[in-house]
């Protein structure tokens, strides 16, 4: 297989665990309406946030 | 003024060759990768509006920089959102550092109309969506007596001039102010500029 050929197999595979074909999902509570893509967002950022604050930095404790 | 200003921010205040050693940590890279993303925003925006609408809707490579204008400013707001917590649980306006915060600020509101108003110019039935659903919230608020989301060639104007001009220049300011107030230090460390010392005095980063 070709390296091109291999990266489409690779990119359909990928795509296909995502169905973004169709209207988004959404979460409702109360007056607050928000879809799952933002709430994922929010969440890697949290995430990310925290991390940065736990991991160690490279060099940091020499 | 050219006396004046290489007393604010001489050489070694500019472009420091080491940090304070509390900026060993992840939290602090998030500012230059906000500025990091912004560039390739810009650049990316720079190419689109060289080369028209027929290339990026069309060709293969019009629709890879399309993308990379896109998800340039996925990365800048969500690294421009962890920066602005990281500043507020700091409490970075300390140390006469409030007009920094406050660019800061105006800076991040400026981003989220830019990146609306690219989404208005989107072309797509997407963006018509957003401009109907936009423009009654704006009336109903009153703001829309100011701009018509749903005329086209007024907002790619303010895509493409107005807002990346005026971000542009208070993302320098904002630069600038940090350069010469300093990084904050953490909440219980000694300041640096309080110490009479430039920030650039303290041990180098990873070597306290």
């Amino acid at each position: 297989m070709t390296t091109t050929g291999f990266l489409l197999s690779r990119g359909r595979s990928l795509a296909s665990s995502v169905d973004l074909n169709g209207p988004g999902h959404y979460l409702h509570w109360g007056f607050i309406q928000l879809s799952v893509a933002n709430l994922v967002v929010i969440g890697l950022m949290v995430v990310v946030f925290v991390a940065a604050l736990l991991l160690p930095f490279p060099g940091g404790r020499r | 003024m050219r006396r004046k200003a290489v007393a604010a921010l001489p050489p070694d205040k500019l472009l420091p060759h080491a940090q304070p050693a509390y900026m060993a940590s992840w939290i602090y890279v998030f500012g230059v990768l906000t500025v990091a993303s912004l560039l390739v925003v810009l650049a990316t925006g720079g190419v689109l509006a060289l080369k028209g609408p027929t290339w990026w809707h069309v060709s293969g490579t019009g629709k890879y920089v399309n993308s990379l204008h896109l998800w340039s400013v996925e990365l800048l707001m969500f690294f421009m959102v962890v920066h602005l917590w990281a500043k507020f649980f700091m409490a970075a306006w300390r140390g006469r550092r409030a007009l920094t915060w406050v660019t800061g600020v105006v800076c991040f509101l400026t981003a989220i109309g830019t990146a609306f108003s690219g989404y208005l110019v989107q072309q797509n039935f997407d963006s018509q969506w957003i401009a109907g659903q936009a423009k009654d919230g704006l009336n109903s608020v009153g703001i829309g007596a100011f701009f018509n989301v749903m005329d086209f060639g007024q907002m790619l104007m303010w895509h493409i001039v107005l807002l990346p001009f005026v971000l542009g220049l208070l993302t320098a300011w904002h630069i600038l102010l940090v350069r010469w107030r300093g990084i904050v230090p953490p909440i219980d460390a000694t300041d640096p500029a309080d110490a009479g010392t430039a920030s650039s005095a303290p041990s180098p980063a990873g070597r306290p």
